[in-house]
């Protein structure tokens, strides 16, 4: 198990998730926890996966969802899980 | 798991509090490069830093891709020259030739600079050592990568005042060789007292002669995350002040040390230490001054200010010591004047002298850094704050560092700029009373006592 944290924000608009989840599920990674948020009209979204069984590596996932943001005008962050577990775990 | 509170956190501080992983250092021995012939030991020397770092930037790119967290630098250390070369060096020109090896093997592996042009001269020097420390104005001159350090003292042993007079003369000597590029060469090159052996941080990084085969440093950043933390305990008693820098300074903490044991397991190199350093870059709101102002200081240099930085450097270290498996390095809060916006405008204002400034030193985690001086001051007067400086070191029982540049051809008042990282000086006064009989009597401060602490 591979688990990461992928991070949506952005204006608030209809298929954000839909894009989003579509592409986690065509590439082999598994939403383990979903969270989100809308602040005065802004998504807030937090979800983690696992990419244990990924097809793609991990820097091509993190620059297609890069570029699956730009496109639908929202910021998609991708990362690995440790560096919260770190900071916020002891 | 995980919440999307604490997740949106660590981010904003990525995203807009600066912080960042400022460097992943490796140190790298050198001390099977040694050989009689100089040919050998620069192609030994040259070889073997670009199999060992040959990763290490691609390593560190990896890294800052999979946690979303800038890596800002990767450098190299490696063990002092001034011994590594002592079998091959005859002349000043031969340690410059190993100096011009170390900096093109820092541009093969892509790093922006390379530590260990370095003496180790705490109680005295060898013939050797003296033709290195000539050959450093010109080594730091024809070269871009290479930075120069030279340990003076130690708490152990005292100063060895041979070696601050004679700095006092080279750190003149490099700003003269790079007149024309804002003497950007004496930048380059710090004169310690207790050097650590595993710093990571430029200019004063070198691989310490009891370090083992190679080894993976690494230096975390967040002096704006610290004064972010701050803002929200304004007016608040003391405790809530020092309970916010620890937490803060823990949290910092802990992306430095995930950083560190990733880049050790993916380079296959052992794990060293985490330095827990503040450090300051010119860049707005990634400034130690700040926090002073935010504690409550009007500009860093007001009275108050050494408590409060005594205060800032304990908690963080407080905070970051839980943090890590190893600290080492230098940890605590730097105070450079150029690479920082806030001590820059301190200085500008008139609110920061250079005798304010030494007696920050005490309670800091270095020293005197990053000051410009005019270039009329005499090699004398630079051996004075020197010793100065290296005294606190040796009382104290810490690290002080003095890296001063002297600025060619300016006057108090007028600016050295060098851009970058380094960022820009307003010149700043040298008391001009002489300390020349005091300097050259010639010999050694013995080492202090270590009892009846007062």
């Amino acid at each position: 198990m591979q688990k990461v944290v992928i991070t949506v924000v952005g204006k608030d608009k209809v298929g954000i998730m839909a894009r989003v989840c579509t592409y986690l599920a065509d590439n082999g990674i598994n939403i383990l926890d979903i969270s989100q948020t809308i602040v005065s009209g802004y998504f807030n979204m937090m979800m983690i996966a696992d990419m244990g069984d990924k097809i793609k590596e991990f820097e091509k996932v993190k620059s297609e969802l890069d570029e699956m943001g730009t496109s639908i005008g929202v910021q998609i962050r991708l990362q690995r899980e440790e560096i919260f577990d770190m900071m916020h775990r002891i | 798991m995980i919440n999307i509170s604490e997740v949106t956190e660590t981010n904003e501080m990525i995203q807009h509090e600066n912080l960042d992983v400022r460097t992943i250092t490796m140190g790298i021995s050198l001390f099977d490069c040694i050989d009689s012939s100089l040919d050998e030991c620069t192609k030994k020397i040259y070889d073997k830093i670009c199999k060992k770092a040959g990763k290490l930037v691609e390593t560190g790119e990896h890294i800052s891709q999979s946690f979303g967290i800038p890596v800002v630098n990767k450098r190299i250390s490696v063990t002092p020259i001034a011994t590594v070369g002592s079998s091959a060096c005859k002349t000043e020109e031969d340690y410059i030739k190993i100096a011009e090896t170390l900096d093109k093997a820092a541009e093969t592996v892509g790093v922006n600079l390379i530590g260990g042009y370095s003496a180790m001269l705490a109680k005295g020097n060898t013939d050797k050592e003296l033709i290195f420390l000539n050959s450093i104005p010109e080594a730091l001159k024809v070269t871009s990568r290479v930075c120069s350090s030279v340990n003076v003292g130690s708490s152990r042993t005292g100063i060895n005042m041979d070696a601050v007079r004679r700095m006092g003369d080279i750190v003149l000597e490099t700003a003269r060789a790079s007149y024309g590029t804002e003497s950007l060469g004496a930048a380059k090159l710090v004169v310690f007292c207790n050097a650590p052996d595993d710093n990571p941080f430029m200019a004063g990084a070198f691989h310490g002669i009891t370090e083992g085969e190679s080894v993976i440093n690494v230096g975390v950043s967040g002096p704006g995350v610290v004064k972010k933390a701050l803002e929200a305990a304004r007016g608040a008693d003391f405790e809530v002040l020092c309970e916010t820098i620890k937490k803060t300074a823990f949290k910092i903490t802990r992306v430095g040390q995930l950083v560190a044991r990733e880049a050790a397991s993916q380079l296959g190199v052992p794990f060293g230490i985490v330095d827990l350093s503040l450090a300051p870059t010119p860049a707005v709101g990634d400034s130690v001054a700040e926090i002073l102002q935010e504690i409550g200081l009007e500009y860093p240099g007001a009275p108050g200010t050494t408590a409060a930085l005594a205060l800032l450097n304990d908690q963080v270290k407080k905070g970051g010591v839980m943090a890590s498996s190893y600290v080492g390095g230098l940890s605590g809060a730097f105070i450079p004047v150029s690479e920082d916006q806030g001590m820059i405008d301190a200085v500008e204002a008139g609110a920061l002298t250079l005798e304010k400034l030494e007696a920050m030193t005490c309670v800091c985690s270095v020293g005197l850094d990053m000051i410009a001086i005019p270039g009329d001051t005499p090699a004398e007067s630079v051996a004075g704050v020197i010793a100065d400086e290296m005294a606190i070191g040796m009382i104290n029982n810490k690290t002080t560092a003095v890296r001063l540049i002297p600025a060619i051809g300016m006057k108090v008042g007028d600016t050295l700029n060098f851009g970058g990282l380094f960022g820009y000086a307003p010149v700043m006064p040298v008391n001009t009373f002489s300390c020349e009989k005091f300097v050259n009597r010639g010999g050694r401060i013995p080492a202090p006592i270590h009892s009846f602490k007062n």
